[in-house]
């Protein structure tokens, strides 16, 4: 059962929040579509789901028109980034909700409710009420709502982005594992990140959307290894990757007074305007290096990340340590430049060194 | 400091209580007394200060032809057009507010802004504008001096009050409930009813209130608008003044007048800290 969408458009102001979006989703498989705030990423699902209804484009869902089907008989169920439940009941009915609507005994909803419970882990909290949960228990029983269903499709839409960082690391384990057991084989799961870190640890085939359009689709370690533009590039990596204005003269590439060997994927580029994308990890420091001047050093868990700048040339450097440095520190960093991209004026990718176009 | 705190806050609790309570008191004791002890000067203690008889309350149920005023029936009259219209109000301005909130609406430059500030405009202007409106309309349809056309004024002066409170509370509640609801296998009734509702207690709780207490103590329309056929409690109320004030009826009719009010009060105080939506959105 595939879900087959063609040329979705949704443009309810000056600004397209879809804007021809099309894609084929295969039963048992996980797709995350990865994109920043507002790249029309809860559009999408809400599309999907039927809360929203494109301007034009069309969706098919098992060969039958899915826009003529009201949201209430879709079957699909929906995770929002808000912990959203039902606050006049307890968790019981809460998860029980979506089975009393279709009608079914109560001897199969407890056994249902039950064993959602157990897969999110908040079995002996039925009596609860929602009020008394933490946001992370919250979160655990909308899923369990939604997976208590059976629905052929399930949206979660940056399920994990308001719970703090320890909730979100073990949640997206649990999630994982639920996702790889039995569930996935029938279901369509459809996740939206704006992380890509998020991403590459779900290990789907990813859809990079951008002001409503589809970028790339692809693996995530394609998407990772080959970013299509500069605008994927960006959106694909956290902190995003370094872009710098440079030239490439006889197998040198060279930028503000630097000049560094080409590798071999990037000798043969030779045009004016390219830019050369360098991932934050692939810059490290080195006492032989060349010299830039830091002008922010933030510490974010266990990693350093140093905003360095010489001349007009502004680049992002992390660093897998805690380190202390001060404003206007001078430091010297070397490019570990055989993994660097290069992209035309245009932005488009001119070649990987994963190998993607001229590498 | 905090004994200057402790005493300040209770300093105030006692000055307000006294401010709030004392016309009740005022009110209770004047209802037992009778002429001489009203004008008697100033008496507030039973049985010390004053000799209490029962003659202030007797009026009230006494049929005319034994001098009385008899405020059953217009009591009664009271309550059944409060309570009807209220309940119809709020059935409406529910809808309608809800209506307002949810869908988007539009014809010319008319938008949901501008047709919850219709409803509401019809409560800022001036009772008096739509008086002779209301006595017309009435009287071409044969619904002057009845029940039925107090009601159907009051569901025009009550309406209002229920769609404004409404639409501001149903914008309070996330509309991912009702999307989720509908997720869940409701049609948009259905997460009407058994999602939205539910989740808007309080909040009808407090437009109940507000159309019961402006219907309960309505004179302006109750007066123009009935003659002899029927008659509402406020009118009578003002009906038991003649040549010399009955200090001691009208306090007895003041009190039961406000009985229901504060009865509503104490009941429906418990519900409203009781229900709130936190844990809907975080």
């Amino acid at each position: 059962m595939d879900l087959v969408a063609n040329n979705l458009s949704y443009k309810p102001d000056d600004q397209y929040h879809l804007n021809e979006v099309s894609f084929n989703f295969k039963e048992g498989n996980l797709y995350t579509i990865l994109g920043r705030t507002l790249s029309g990423k809860t559009t999408l699902l809400k599309t999907i789901a039927g809360l929203l209804t494109p301007d034009s484009g069309e969706i098919e869902f098992d060969g039958k028109n899915f826009l003529k089907i009201p949201v209430w008989e879709r079957n699909v169920a929906m995770v929002y980034q808000q912990f959203i439940n039902y606050p006049h009941l307890n968790v019981f009915e809460n998860i029980a909700f979506p089975l009393k609507q279709r009608k079914i005994g109560q001897s199969i909803i407890n056994e249902k409710v039950m064993d959602a419970l157990n897969s999110v882990g908040l079995v002996g909290y039925e009596k609860r009420k929602i009020q008394e949960l933490s946001g992370g228990q919250q979160q655990r029983v909308s899923l369990a709502r939604s997976l208590v269903k059976n629905a052929k499709i399930l949206l979660l839409d940056e399920p994990l982005v308001n719970l703090d960082y320890k909730l979100r690391e073990q949640l997206r384990e649990e999630f994982k594992n639920l996702f790889s057991k039995g569930l996935a084989d029938e279901t369509i799961l459809i996740y939206s990140t704006t992380d890509p870190k998020e991403t590459m640890e779900l290990n789907g085939e990813v859809i990079v959307l951008d002001e409503g359009k589809v970028l790339q689709v692809g693996p995530a370690k394609e998407i990772f290894e080959n970013p299509n533009s500069l605008k994927v590039a960006e959106i694909s990596n956290d902190p995003p990757m370094n872009i710098i204005e440079a030239k490439i003269l006889d197998n040198h590439i060279k930028f503000e007074g630097i000049d560094v060997e080409a590798p071999q994927h990037l000798s043969k580029l030779t045009e004016d305007g390219l830019k050369i994308g360098l991932r934050s990890s692939d810059i490290e420091l080195n006492e032989n290096g060349h010299e830039f001047e830091v002008e922010l050093a933030e510490i974010s868990g266990s990693e350093t990340l140093l905003h360095l700048k010489r001349g007009n040339t502004k680049i992002i450097v992390s660093i897998e340590e805690v380190l202390n440095f001060k404003i206007h520190d001078k430091i010297k960093i070397n490019f570990k430049i055989n993994r660097a991209y290069a992209f035309h004026a245009d932005g488009k990718l001119a070649s990987s060194p994963f190998g993607g176009l001229n590498g | 400091m905090d004994k200057l705190y402790i005493f300040l806050k209770y300093f105030f609790i006692v000055v307000w209580t006294v401010f709030v309570v004392a016309p009740f008191l005022w009110a209770l004791t004047t209802s037992f007394k009778d002429f001489q002890s009203v004008n008697g000067g100033v008496t507030y203690i039973p049985w010390v200060d004053f000799e209490p008889n029962l003659e202030g309350w007797k009026v009230l149920i006494k049929s005319p032809a034994k001098g009385g005023v008899d405020i059953i029936e217009p009591y009664f009259n009271s309550m059944f057009v409060t309570c009807t219209a209220s309940l119809i109000s709020i059935i409406l301005g529910t809808l309608s507010a809800y209506a307002l909130s949810r869908y988007t609406f539009k014809a010319g430059f008319v938008k949901n802004n501008d047709i919850t500030f219709f409803f509401i405009s019809q409560r800022i202007m001036p009772p008096i504008v739509l008086s002779i409106p209301f006595f017309l309309f009435l009287s071409s349809i044969n619904l002057l001096d009845s029940l039925t056309g107090l009601i159907v004024v009051y569901i025009v002066l009550l309406m209002p009050i229920a769609v404004w409170i409404m639409v501001d509370f149903f914008n309070k509640v996330p509309r991912e409930i009702d999307e989720t609801a509908l997720i869940d296998g409701c049609n948009p009734y259905q997460a009407f009813l058994k999602v939205v509702l539910p989740n808007s207690i309080p909040g009808l709780i407090v437009a109940g209130m507000f159309c019961i207490i402006f219907g309960w103590i309505d004179f302006f329309f109750a007066f123009i608008l009935t003659f002899t056929e029927v008659q509402l409690l406020p009118v009578k109320i003002v009906a038991l003044n003649s040549s010399v004030t009955p200090w001691w009826s009208l306090s007895a009719s003041a009190l039961v007048s406000v009985a229901p009010l504060i009865i509503v009060a104490f009941i429906v105080e418990r519900y409203l800290s009781k229900g709130n939506l936190s844990g809907a959105i975080k």
